[in-house]
């Protein structure tokens, strides 16, 4: 009950400064302008599409790109969302509220957490609003786009838990928001280092970087340990935020 | 440990880094009582407040609320406690009402109890016609209600305010009194403040702090006790020798002042004014000003945390 009182707080809160607005717009325009593109490159080769044996459809060429473009522009807004999770309660000094109330450090993690969640799920309906237009004039592939939503969900899951704990780190909201995207940024492009290494390397990149987990799904492989994947880095995350709050209290 | 005690501190201590804040603090806080907490800055004051209220660790040392206690479990001492910091944690993009609200869902209570509770904290800090007002366009005197509201929302056993007083004008500091007098009712109350009259005005007891130590823990009953009148001070137009003056009854010692005024020094239970009167009659010596002087909470608070020396001296005599 706790964790739904500081979620809703947290989403109110979110919602009555102009941040989500523009994420939202600008994440839509971009979106929009990969969505025309790809449809574009559709049209162009629809005519010589069914000779082809295994020819990729409507779904595949335009919304899987347009999704991943979402994905890229989280990236860059999603730490300026979680930039002021615990940094600016710590600043404004009603951390202190929290603290002395009878409530426990994961609830007030897990609750900024899915306040986070809450917002970036508002985000992830509003992106779908575009590919699913395309069911007025042609044939989409619903089971491709739901596993490509579940995958752009689980990315902004992982980015929110890593904002999160980087936001708890300072009590400068930029700052938080500036590491955060150093991280992310190097999880996005962890399968850089094994392009040039060893054989047996070379997976172990891939593998950990965010994006081999976020192509799969949009490509339409639901594999578990794409999920798995995810939940990890959440739950790593979330517990390393518990326990900095935590050491908070002895601090200096 | 007695039953009625809210508040049990015990051997607390809390450094930062080398710096070592709270040097072992002992106290109780029984129900039905209010305590201030005085000293000049950086006292430690603050420091304590926090690790009472759980908001920071203490290096060593415990706390418990109402028998529970605070590092063991928590969530069950922070029940009892209502906690105003020294800067008001509010959200300014919150009217009064949500941000209440919210306060009284993170302690527990429940659509219609939230709301009763709201009811009573704004009528009692005098909030009821700004429930729709956003925090941040509230001015400093009406923002440290709202803490202060936050604070006592949940009816909690014990209510910590550190300089609830900072910010307001003369009359909402007088309301926040007059509130501070009547939650120590039904509630422990612990303030802190610089301000010395507020002590004597709301307080049952008074504890000085200087450098992480208490140098004073009384009853303010017993300290204004302690304060009676140790000597007079008088002018004549035309002044006595100082044997006349010795020969009045009770007069220990004179000391004399700038200009005429001289000090008569006398026994603490006695009153010297009516002899001197008389005195003064009788002889002719033209009195035209008595004073008798009291040492202030004022000049105790000076002598504990500056004179280490002075206040030695003053304890032996």
């Amino acid at each position: 009950m706790n964790v739904v009182t500081i979620a809703v707080r947290e989403l109110r809160s979110l919602f009555v400064s102009p941040l989500p607005w523009a994420v939202l717009a600008i994440t839509q325009a971009f979106v929009a302008y990969a969505f025309l593109v790809k449809l574009e490159l559709f049209l162009q080769l629809k005519p010589h599409l069914p000779g082809l044996p295994g020819a990729p459809g409507l779904t595949a060429i335009v919304v899987a790109p347009a999704l991943k473009a979402a994905g890229m522009v989280m990236l860059l807004a999603a730490p300026l969302v979680t930039m002021r999770l615990i940094s600016e309660e710590r600043r404004n000094a009603t951390l202190s509220l929290l603290l002395s109330a009878p409530i426990s450090m994961t609830d007030i993690v897990l609750g900024k957490f899915l306040g986070v969640m809450g917002f970036f799920c508002v985000v992830v309906l509003v992106i779908l609003i575009t590919p699913l237009s395309l069911l007025a004039g042609g044939n989409l592939d619903v089971g491709l786009l739901a596993s490509g939503a579940l995958g752009l969900l689980l990315l902004m899951a992982s980015f929110a838990a890593i904002g999160l704990f980087m936001s708890t780190l300072t009590a400068h909201p930029p700052v938080a928001a500036i590491s955060t995207f150093g991280v992310l940024l190097l999880l996005w492009n962890m399968d850089w280092a094994g392009t040039g290494a060893a054989e047996g390397v070379r997976p172990f990149f891939s593998y950990v970087a965010a994006t081999s987990h976020f192509n799969a799904l949009l490509q339409g492989v639901v594999d578990s340990a794409d999920l798995i994947y995810s939940l990890l880095i959440v739950a790593v995350f979330l517990l390393l935020a518990i326990r900095r709050l935590d050491n908070m209290r002895l601090g200096h | 440990m007695g039953e009625d005690s809210l508040v049990e501190v015990a051997n607390l201590h809390r450094r930062y880094g080398d710096v070592h804040a709270v040097q072992g603090l002992n106290f109780q806080l029984r129900r039905g009582e209010v305590l201030g907490f005085l000293g000049p800055n950086g006292a430690g004051k603050t420091t304590t407040m926090q690790m009472i209220c759980g908001v920071l660790a203490p290096s060593e040392g415990a706390v418990r609320i109402g028998g529970v206690d605070l590092f063991e479990s928590p969530i069950e001492a922070k029940r009892q406690l209502g906690y105003l910091p020294e800067q008001p944690p509010l959200y300014r993009e919150f009217t009064v009402d949500e941000y209440l609200r919210y306060c009284a869902h993170l302690h527990g209570l429940r659509k219609q109890d939230a709301t009763t509770a709201m009811g009573e904290a704004k009528e009692r800090c005098g909030l009821q016609s700004s429930g729709a007002r956003l925090i941040g366009n509230l001015s400093k005197g009406y923002q440290q209600r709202v803490g202060i509201a936050q604070a006592i929302l949940h009816r909690p056993a014990v209510v910590v305010l550190d300089e609830p007083t900072v910010g307001l004008d003369p009359i909402q500091i007088r309301e926040i009194r007059e509130l501070m007098g009547e939650l120590g009712d039904d509630h422990g109350v612990i303030l802190s403040t610089h301000i010395l009259p507020e002590v004597q005005a709301v307080c049952d007891r008074v504890q000085i702090l200087h450098e992480g130590r208490l140098v004073l823990d009384e009853d303010l009953a017993q300290l204004s006790k302690n304060q009676q009148p140790r000597s007079t001070r008088v002018s004549f137009r035309r002044p006595p020798s100082r044997t006349a003056l010795t020969g009045v009854a009770g007069v220990k010692r004179v000391e004399s002042l700038d200009g005429d005024a001289l000090r008569l020094h006398h026994a603490p239970d006695e009153s010297l004014a009516e002899r001197i009167v008389s005195a003064s009659v009788a002889g002719d010596w033209g009195l035209y000003e008595l004073v008798p002087e009291s040492r202030s909470l004022e000049e105790i608070f000076v002598e504990l945390t500056l004179g280490e020396a002075d206040g030695n001296r003053e304890a032996g005599s």
